[in-house]
């Protein structure tokens, strides 16, 4: 049984505002059937919770007419009118009892009928007075709970697969950059000692004699000592 | 072609990456609990002796080793003595473990990040039973951060024995953590050194962003009251001075080889002495400065609680006695209350086992620590906040900041010695080793994502680190000082970096940091001993609360594996080599 004090504050604001009178919750009660035929005594199949900041004769009316609303929408039953729907123990915060007759006016209708009619209808009654399930509970009538909407593709899918992309994209450009740094690097080794030989080639060309014969840049042999290393005899 | 080694671009880079190496998810959902638990402001006190004495001193040791030597873990203490190869392999097989089940974390950030774009939050609302007359009631029980964390995320198993198949989600998420790690470590220093300036500095932003936001949340002062008044008793408490230095110990991240590996990449001439104390100093206090947070959130959060429970408890009297709305208020509850029971007894006594006890006191004890706290406790804060997708999305990358942040280290650890071992390197380029490193630890890593996967995460979490660390850093101490040589190691440093080692490291090296580590080790081994069976903690869907449960023989044997595999390499390598000298002195006789 829930209801909601800060509804009910807000109302009251509003009620300050516009100088109504403070309101006085009334609450409906539950009580035992009875099999005595007279107003207030009746089985009583669901009882309203209502929080509202006047409750006067013109919104029973409202209430009545919404009762009767939901009961002519059932097959079989769409000869009910406002005047077969009885309401009784009114209580200071705001709360009923209700009965709703057959045309005869000489037994009431099972509980169950009426409370799945009251069930379907439940968005438009709460609608007429302004508030939700919260705020106007009838007992005995579960709330059918609105599910949660879901949307055909999850969304945390979509933000993963964007990640995922993103992702797969910067490693293979990082990993192919790195392949070609590597090629690079290999090929450039063997590039600068073309251009050194011949570097030292046009040396020795343009002044008929070598520039410094003491050269070891290109890490050559001194023809000189070849002789002597072959004459040694290895350890 | 010996190709030099990589340097950090600029030193900054190196004191940003030990930053968010050792600022990790502990300094944001242990260090609080550890502050609630011992006594509040008055646990900084063991807190900050503990880091001056054990944390600074082990973690400058660390660094000056790894930027002496040059090399990784192995190589570093190979180097040191050839006997202490086993340390180094200690370390990367420790390092091994923890950067399968640390992932899984950032794997569960992903997830939750994912899920933070939606309105409203999945966590903030329980799904529909079946026939849509009511929520589902595994989530009734329980909260509905609980519900989407243990059903939705983990799908968890009620025992570690049903462990159920693999769950493609969180897997794929695993996959992404993975993939977004390979990509962070594919060059080496080159681009770690670009990634921790994210993972160092955005933390911080955010941190700033939530302080702001938590100071200014109603009922947070109840919950910074509540952390710092200090409980001056707890400081005689034996617990509180051992967890303060467990948790020096483990926040710095030493033993892992990380430090090492990342100060290898130093120039010799850096000043690890300044950096190691800048670090130390900077990671304490991120502890302290993330607990005011948390705390700021937790008063949030149990002042929320704190007067749902109150407007509960007003309108199950205003809806039984039928009063006038507005006329009970949290002022005059417990006036009415015996007001009521006086006047309408019966009636009262009806309303009476309905009525809870509202305690602002026990919501705020309510002290969780672990992925409890980030993952259940945090959420269920942020969907009470305005605006709370953007929060959640904050959050939920400031976690994967700080988790990517110490799996950049963690990986470092393993990938440094494999990559200096010149066997592998010519086999195989450096891109090529660490896809290798991060496919099998994601291949293994997927077992944390069955059913059961949470309990196996658990055990990792509890037993893979604690008691190897504690071994592996007792003995890298004690070696330096007494195999290698406290005077040769400092004259090393001064060769190395033109500064005299201070007295005060030479004194904590020597003979307090390895006494801590020894205490921490005895008294860890007697808990252990004591408590007999180890137990865990299952959740039973059917009571929506956790449940306390004995780990099967098998499970046990797996603990006693994984704490056998990285220590026994200390002995073995020490004994390998032992023998392959041996035979190598036995050869070169044998040819004389």
């Amino acid at each position: 049984m829930v209801s909601s004090l800060y509804c009910m504050r807000k109302m009251r604001e509003r009620c300050r505002q516009t100088d109504r009178h403070t309101p006085t919750p009334v609450w409906p009660q539950l009580e035992p059937s009875g099999p005595i035929f007279t107003p207030c005594l009746f089985t009583l199949p669901s009882v309203l919770l209502l929080f509202q900041y006047t409750w006067d004769t013109n919104e029973e009316y409202l209430f009545k007419a919404m009762v009767a609303f939901s009961m002519r929408r059932v097959p079989n039953r769409e000869a009910t009118e406002i005047s077969h729907v009885l309401l009784c123990n009114v209580t200071q915060r705001v709360s009923f009892w209700f009965v709703v007759t057959d045309p005869s006016r000489n037994h009431t209708l099972p509980a169950v009928e009426v409370q799945s009619a009251i069930r379907m209808n439940r968005n438009r009654i709460n609608n007429a007075f302004f508030l939700n399930d919260q705020t106007l509970e009838f007992l005995r009538i579960p709330a059918t709970l609105a599910p949660p909407t879901d949307p055909s593709v999850p969304v945390w899918i979509i933000i993963f697969g964007v990640m995922f992309c993103i992702i797969i994209v910067a490693t293979m450009l990082l990993i192919l950059s790195g392949i070609r740094q590597h090629r690079r690097k290999n090929k450039g080794p063997s590039e600068m000692e073309d251009t050194e030989d011949k570097w030292e080639n046009t040396v020795k060309i343009e002044n008929g004699i070598p520039c410094d014969p003491l050269d070891m840049k290109g890490g050559h042999v001194n023809d000189a000592f070849v002789t002597e290393d072959e004459r040694l005899t290895p350890l | 072609m010996d190709e030099a080694r990589p340097l950090w671009a600029t030193p900054l880079q190196f004191v940003f990456a030990c930053i968010s190496y050792a600022v990790g998810l502990g300094n944001v959902w242990r260090f609080p609990y550890l502050c609630q638990m011992y006594g509040g402001g008055s646990f900084l006190v063991p807190y900050l002796i503990m880091l001056t004495v054990e944390g600074m001193p082990l973690l400058y040791l660390e660094l000056a080793v790894g930027q002496r030597m040059r090399q990784g873990s192995i190589g570093a203490w190979r180097t040191i003595n050839p006997y202490l190869s086993g340390v180094g392999v200690a370390s990367v097989v420790v390092s091994f473990f923890l950067s399968m089940y640390y992932n899984v974390i950032n794997a569960w950030a992903f997830w939750y990040l994912f899920h933070s774009f939606q309105d409203p939050l999945p966590w903030s609302m329980c799904p529909l039973n079946g026939n849509r007359t009511g929520y589902d009631e595994e989530c009734e029980k329980a909260s509905s951060t609980q519900y989407f964390w243990y059903r939705k995320t983990l799908n968890i198993s009620p025992s570690i024995q049903e462990s159920g198949a693999v769950q493609w989600e969180p897997a794929l998420c695993l996959i992404l953590a993975w993939l977004l790690v390979y990509l962070c470590i594919l060059r080496g220093t080159e681009s770690t050194g670009k990634v921790v300036y994210f993972t160092a500095l955005l933390p911080y932003c955010v941190l700033i962003i939530y302080l702001v936001r938590g100071l200014t949340l109603h009922g947070a002062t109840n919950g910074l009251a509540y952390m710092f008044t200090p409980k001056m008793e707890q400081l005689a408490n034996p617990k509180a001075w051992i967890n303060a230095a467990t948790q020096i110990f483990f926040s710095l991240g030493l033993g892992f080889g990380s430090l090492i590996a990342f100060a290898s990449y130093n120039e010799p001439s850096n000043n690890c002495q300044k950096h190691a104390v800048i670090v130390s100093i900077i990671n304490s206090s991120t502890s302290i400065f993330a607990s005011v947070v948390t705390f700021s959130i937790y008063g949030f959060k149990a002042t929320f609680n704190y007067e749902s429970c109150l407007n509960k408890v007003i309108l199950l009297l205003t809806n039984s006695f039928d009063l006038e709305d507005g006329f009970l208020t949290v002022s005059n509850l417990e006036e009415v209350k015996s007001y009521l029971a006086s006047a309408y007894p019966s009636k009262y006594s009806e309303v009476f086992p309905q009525i809870k006890n509202c305690s602002l006191e026990s919501e705020l004890e309510t002290a969780v620590q672990g992925t409890g706290l980030a993952f259940i406790v945090y959420t269920e804060a942020i969907k009470n906040m305005e605006v709370s997708q953007l929060w959640s999305v904050l959050y939920f990358f400031m976690l994967l900041m700080l988790g990517i942040g110490s799996m950049l280290g963690n990986t470092a650890a393993i990938l440094t010695p494999l990559t200096d071992s010149k066997v592998i390197s010519s086999y195989l380029p450096k891109e090529a080793i660490s896809g290798l490193v991060c496919l099998v630890s994601c291949a293994i890593g997927l077992v944390f994502t069955v059913e059961a996967g949470n309990y196996w995460f658990d055990i990792f979490n509890d037993y893979a680190a604690t008691l190897p660390l504690l071994l592996i850093v007792l003995v890298e101490a004690a070696a330096v000082c007494y195999l290698y040589g406290l005077r040769r190691f400092e004259s090393d440093l001064k060769a190395m970096t033109g500064h005299a080692l201070n007295w005060y490291w030479k004194a904590m090296w020597g003979g307090v940091s390895p006494l801590l580590i020894i205490s921490l080790f005895v008294f860890y081994l007697s808990d252990y001993i004591i408590t007999g069976t180890l137990q865990y903690q299952a959740w039973d869907a059917s009571q929506g609360q956790l449940v306390t449960k004995d780990y099967p023989p098998y499970a046990l044997a797996i603990i006693g594996l994984l704490v056998a595999s990285s220590t026994m390499c200390i002995p073995l390598g020490a004994l390998g080599t032992f023998i392959v000298r041996h035979l190598k002195q036995g050869d070169t006789a044998s040819v004389a």
